[in-house]
């Protein structure tokens, strides 16, 4: 149990009348890869949203690191590590792609951070992700898969012990998602666990060691995607019987 | 570098400032630059929560007008110094902004700008109904005896204003180039992404509450001296509001030096047109630039001047 980073207990989630989660179990451990996968309106984005402290959970635990984090809000959960990046992106407009790894670097890894050289970090983590030469334009005005790849980085710059990347990958070529899958193994050799939400199969199945299945806020599924892509029940929730 | 050059700067205006009130000995002029300082300070304070921070406070004159009646009511009881009034009206304007800030914050955009203007009314009626301040009547206040190093006491109120313009400059400047700014900056950008890097939204949000209430309240509390009759229509004035909303929209809400352009320019224009025409067209002219610049030039002056500097070097280059 020492290394057990994320543990989800019964989380149940409502959206007034409408159940989006329920009573799902999730757990991770130091350093694994997770992949998340699920139908259209499954509770994928919601579940992240509940882990990350962007919407609070009607029924539950979360605990990370072996604290209950039920109740903190999504900032206090980001300075612990956890990170996530938006499906629908979220950069801050007004800066330029710089300025907006900036933003994480002063705040959610300020503790484990030098607070010196801030954009020379920012920099780096650019770099590693092959988007330096961005660096000074405005995040207002890039490509919606460019948008893309800034929310990873600047989810990368809350150095996270926790990174959960909410298809972070859709509209990239093959040889670019070659690429992101790259640096998400590079950053999880270094002890980072990954929740990875992913519509493209071929990058969940080669990336993640442990699959989890939902459909219709339900967890059907828990396993290697070997076992997973064999189950019954997630072909019939794939194909949609 | 540029720190030498803000403080320098500051230092030549506070020199520049007190030469005036011993070379000038029309009072007419510091009567005007009062009112066009008084006029910065609000936008300034305005420009930490509406520019800075991306809410939009509507309720202005209300913060004004509880650091005006402060004065009025600590004046008339105890009769306390003009620091101790200031500072009073700072920390009791501060605490109200805290407090609103908590309980409306939750609240989204225009939903945020209409309970800010709906506490506004609320102050408004009850100092309406408080006898002790004149009520709806108003009252008058006598200005203290003595005016310092100063040959009278106009002269006294436009050099603290000066000050005050200043400092509430400095503040906002410290605030935009701090990690509060930047911090300030992603809330107005996105705020749940901000929560997400980590950026303590609500305790930030209820600094620029509290920073534009206290700063609002300080622009407020010389007033009852100034104007030494003061009634709820003027101290809750239309007009204020609608300068503090105006003057950085129209200087440019992004960074700190717009809200003091868009002070100076406007100021200097309705106080041109009250002297050569009438006090009646300040709203006319700051409604008229008020669109003009919403609908041609958003980012206000700063913006201009930023987009024709990209150009000319779009051109060289
Ligand atoms: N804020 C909300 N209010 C009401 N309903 C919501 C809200 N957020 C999500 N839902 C609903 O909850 C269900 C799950 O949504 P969620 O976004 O978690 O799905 P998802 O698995 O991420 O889907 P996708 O693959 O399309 O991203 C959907 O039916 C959605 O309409
Ligand atoms: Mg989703």
């Amino acid at each position: 149990m020492a290394d057990r980073v994320l543990n989800v207990t019964d989380l149940t989630k409502r959206f007034g009348g409408f159940v989006a989660l329920d009573s799902v179990n999730l757990h991770l451990d130091k350093g694994e890869r997770l992949g998340l996968i699920g139908p259209n309106g499954s509770g994928k984005t919601t579940m992240i949203n509940c882990i990350s402290g962007s919407l609070f959970n009607d029924e539950g635990t979360v605990e990370f690191e072996g604290r209950d984090i039920t109740s903190l809000p999504a900032h206090k959960r980001a300075h612990m590590g956890i990170a996530r990046s938006f499906q629908i992106p979220k950069p801050f407009k007004s800066m330029t792609v710089l300025e907006n790894l900036c933003i994480p670097l002063e705040f959610a890894a300020w503790d484990r951070a030098d607070h010196r050289h801030i954009s020379e970090q920012a920099m780096e983590i650019l770099e590693t992700i092959k988007f330096a030469e961005r660096a000074h334009e405005n995040s207002g005005s890039l490509t919606q898969v460019d948008m893309r790849k800034l929310e990873l980085a600047r989810a990368l710059a809350a150095k996270p012990t926790l990174l959960v990347s909410d298809e972070a990958m859709a509209g990239l070529s093959s040889s670019e998602v070659d690429e992101i899958l790259e640096i998400l193994l590079v950053l999880n050799e270094q002890g980072v666990a990954v929740i990875m939400i992913e519509h493209i199969m071929r990058a969940v199945m080669r990336y993640s060691e442990r699959i989890v299945v939902l459909d219709a806020g339900k967890k059907i599924a828990d396993g290697s995607p070997d076992e997973v892509m064999h189950n019954p029940e997630v072909e019939r929730a794939y194909l949609g019987e | 570098m540029k720190i030498d050059k803000f403080w320098l700067s500051v230092l030549v205006i506070l020199i520049a400032g007190f030469a005036f009130t011993k070379l000038a000995d029309n009072e007419f002029y510091f009567f005007t630059t009062y009112v066009v300082l008084q006029g910065l300070i609000m936008a300034v304070a305005w420009n930490i929560l509406g520019g800075f921070t991306g809410y939009v406070n509507f309720g202005s004159a209300g913060f004004f007008a509880v650091g005006v009646y402060t004065t009025v009511a600590l004046n008339k009881a105890f009769g306390l110094p003009l620091p101790v009034l200031l500072l009073a009206a700072g920390v009791i304007c501060g605490l109200l902004g805290l407090a609103a800030g908590y309980l409306t914050l939750r609240l989204k955009g225009v939903y945020f700008a209409i309970a800010t203007l709906a506490t506004a009314l609320v102050l408004e009626t009850i100092v309406n109904n408080w006898k002790f301040v004149g009520g709806a009547a108003g009252t008058y206040v006598l200005q203290p005896k003595g005016s310092f190093i100063f040959d009278n006491y106009i002269e006294l109120l436009f050099m603290l204003m000066l000050v005050l313009a200043v400092a509430a400059t400095a503040i906002s400047r410290y605030l935009s180039s701090s990690r509060i700014g930047q911090g300030l900056a992603a809330i107005r950008d996105d705020e749940v992404a901000a929560e997400c890097m980590g950026v303590p939204t609500l305790r930030l949000k209820l600094i620029s509450t509290t920073a534009m209430g206290a700063l609002m309240g300080i622009a407020g509390a010389p007033f009852p001296f100034f104007v030494t009759f003061v009634d709820p229509v003027s101290a809750f004035a239309l007009v204020i509001a609608v300068n503090a909303i105006a003057m950085p929209m129209i200087g440019g809400t992004a960074v700190w030096y717009g809200p003091v352009i868009g002070a100076l320019l406007l100021g200097a224009i309705q106080e041109t047109a009250t002297v050569t025409i009438s006090s009646e067209l300040n709203l006319l002219i700051v409604g008229v630039m008020l669109v003009l610049f919403i609908t041609l030039a958003p980012k206000g002056i700063v913006g201009l001047i930023q987009d024709y500097k990209k150009k000319k070097g779009a051109n060289n280059g």
